[in-house]
């Protein structure tokens, strides 16, 4: 009996992945490329490839349950007569009503108030319901300016001025005509049910000199008491931060790759901009040469998930983090109670990132009522103030094994790396040696 | 009846002095001499004042304006009446970029020529220009009038959604899904009304104006309209 020759094992490529070869197939029958919401989900270096070293001999630790570790942090004090005052430094990032329903909406407001942090609005301008459920309110200022208004920029805590997200750094934003309701077209003066465009430049300036002088006029709308952030998406961000600084912000969003939107291509969110990780050193070396680091606040965003994420963005000379993503997942999206309905959809729990087109069985990306009536804003509140309060308390436990009273006392430091990647973009030693790739002498 | 003098007075004073005036102040008319270019000259007005500026304006001079009569001697720069939400803005001069930029609502007039990107993302203003308008005017203007008695420069409603644009003059090319549109009753009318606002009723002939507006094509993203952008 003869025998079966060995046969070789068959082999799909490493470039040519499943998913690849499904996108390749599916343009090829659309021709058109993916829309999806989110951020970047590929494998990125990112706050996970850092560890804090907790103290021993050499440095002593804060007793975890007896002593002090603080959290409050202030955003807007060096030009803002009122600047804002939290209790935690995890904020909650810029979300527009039109993209998020408006049970969604009045959720993150009562979570974050409950928590004592703030929240965003996002382009289609400011809500009601999120205005009157949120404690403190930062009110975006976007190109496309729909809804802007002098009234609700002075009943704003601050205003931040979008230049750009993560996801998207140098990319406006598209609502597909599915989400444009009555009431989100009202507010953005269209007509109900087309596509609506944001720009990615604002119509009445350009480069930092006029950005300088766009801010002077907010605060002269304002009377000079109201924060104003500067949100850049991170790709330079040396140069962004120290021409926002420039430009007279008082606070800086730094916003990595990671950091979600509500609908742009897939392209753009997977290939462009850089990770969080490797964004914040660069900011914080800019601030740090004009002498403003702690002075002009630093806000970075993108990907953050724990209470470690925080300690860490902290660490490497943050002042504050805000969530979106994560905050959504607290409310309720992506979960798994749907499965059923995510799987009719054509993807699973975990997955779902087609929030542009308004079918979101957790009923938070959707103008849908049916959809919308599925999220209890009272209990998503409760649910994102508890996750607020996990995290901030998961950063505190890291901080006092550090010996740290207060979460800004956390230092680089305290931080090594996993891999040489994460040990060069965040400028910290690889774990177990004291070397840091890029910097001589050691 | 107030007269400020910027060469003495910071403009932080004057804003603040003008933005805490009561709906039923009696101080209605304010002037504003040697402003020599300073920015956001006031910028965020919510009264029923009359406030004329001795002189030329720097960039967004009456931004956000409500309900305020802001009349501005001389030129200014950019962004004038930028997010106006009522009220008036008249420019006696020349205005730079981005005139009345978002605005939605009230009049800006501008007795001169208005620079690039005039009316740029309008959502409801009525906008009207003695002299010419520059290029890319009425980018992405969303609601509202935009006449202009001159000519207009290049790409002139470039992804326009549902704003009117009224122009006399030669036009040098249109934007992206901007067209001509024929010139009904209604809109004669809504034209002759515009001119009227403006204190030109029969000193211009409606019917020498041609009428654009959106072809509405590029309403719903569509592949095959990709070469429009």
């Amino acid at each position: 009996m003869a025998e079966t020759p060995p046969r070789t094992v068959p082999r799909t490529s490493a470039t040519f992945t499943p998913e690849v070869m499904a996108e390749i197939r599916r343009a090829a029958a659309t021709g058109i490329y993916d829309i999806r919401g989110a951020g970047a989900k590929r494998a990125l270096p990112h706050l996970d490839d850092l560890l804090f070293l907790g103290a021993s001999i050499s440095r002593y630790p804060l007793e975890g349950y007896r002593e002090r570790c603080g959290t409050e942090v202030v955003l807007g004090d060096r030009f803002a007569s009122k600047p804002i005052r939290l209790k935690t430094p995890v904020t909650i990032a810029g979300m527009s009503f039109g993209s998020l329903s408006a049970n969604a909406k009045e959720a993150l407001g009562r979570g974050a108030s409950l928590a004592g942090t703030s929240t965003t609005t996002g382009d289609g301008g400011m809500t009601p319901e999120e205005r009157g459920h949120s404690q403190t309110l930062v009110y975006q200022y976007l190109p496309s300016r729909y809804g802007m208004n002098p009234d609700d920029l002075r009943r704003a805590d601050a205003i931040e001025m979008v230049i750009g997200q993560g996801a998207k750094p140098g990319g406006g934003g598209m609502l597909l005509g599915q989400k444009i309701t009555e009431r989100v077209a009202g507010m953005r003066c269209l007509p109900p049910g087309i596509d609506q465009r944001s720009a990615c430049r604002h119509p009445d300036w350009t480069g930092p000199d006029d950005l300088a002088i766009k801010l002077e006029e907010l605060r002269e709308i304002t009377d000079w008491e109201k924060p104003i952030y500067v949100k850049v998406g991170a790709s330079r961000p040396y140069y962004d931060t120290a021409l926002a600084a420039k430009s007279g912000a008082d606070v800086v969003v730094l916003d990595g790759m990671q950091g979600g939107t509500a609908a742009t291509q897939d392209v753009f969110i997977e290939h462009v901009g850089i990770p969080t990780l490797a964004a914040i050193r660069p900011a914080v070396q800019a601030l740090q040469d004009l002498g403003l680091h702690r002075k002009v606040q630093l806000v970075v965003s993108g990907g953050i998930r724990s209470g470690a994420d925080v300690a860490k963005v902290l660490a490497l000379g943050a002042d504050a983090v805000a969530i979106g993503t994560a905050a959504l997942i607290a409310l309720g999206d992506n979960d798994p109670r749907w499965e059923a309905e995510y799987a009719a959809l054509g993807t699973t729990a975990g997955a779902y990132d087609d929030w542009h087109e308004g079918k979101d069985p957790a009923g938070i990306t959707t103008q849908d009522p049916e959809l919308a009536r599925r999220l209890d804003p009272v209990l998503g509140g409760r649910r994102l103030a508890n996750f607020l309060a996990v995290m901030t308390l998961e950063a505190q436990t890291i901080a006092r094994a550090c010996g740290k009273s207060h979460l800004h006392n956390l230092e680089p430091e305290d931080l090594v790396a996993l891999t040489i990647e994460a040990a060069a973009m965040a400028q910290v030693p690889l774990a177990g040696t004291d070397w840091i790739p890029g910097k001589a002498g050691l | 009846m107030p007269t400020v003098d910027l060469r003495a007075e910071p403009l932080r004073a004057l804003n603040r002095a003008l933005h805490a005036l009561r709906p039923d102040t009696n101080e209605t008319r304010w002037t504003v001499v040697n402003p020599d270019g300073r920015h956001a000259i006031a910028a965020g007005l919510d009264a029923p004042i009359h406030v004329e500026i001795d002189g030329n304006a720097g960039y967004y001079c009456a931004g956000m304006n409500k309900q305020a009569t802001v009349v501005i001697g001389g030129n200014a720069g950019v962004g004038v009446a930028e997010n106006m939400m009522s009220g008036v803005v008249h420019v006696r001069g020349d205005a730079s970029q981005s005139a009345g930029a978002t605005a939605q609502g009230g009049l800006l007039l501008i007795d001169g020529n208005a620079g690039a990107r005039c009316g740029i993302s309008m959502k409801g203003v009525d906008i009207l220009v003695k002299g010419s308008i520059g290029h890319m005017s009425a980018f992405m203007a969303q609601a509202g009038t935009l006449t202009v008695l001159g000519d207009a420069g290049e790409a002139l409603g470039d992804s326009l959604y549902e704003a009117r644009l009224y122009i006399r003059g030669a036009v040098t090319s249109l934007g992206a899904d901007c067209v001509e549109k024929p010139m009904g009753d209604a809109h004669r009318e809504q034209l002759f009304a515009k001119l009227k606002e403006a204190g030109l009723a029969g000193e211009v002939d409606p019917g020498e104006f041609r009428r654009y507006g959106s072809a509405r094509s590029l309403y719903h993203f569509h592949v095959d309209n990709a070469g429009a952008y």
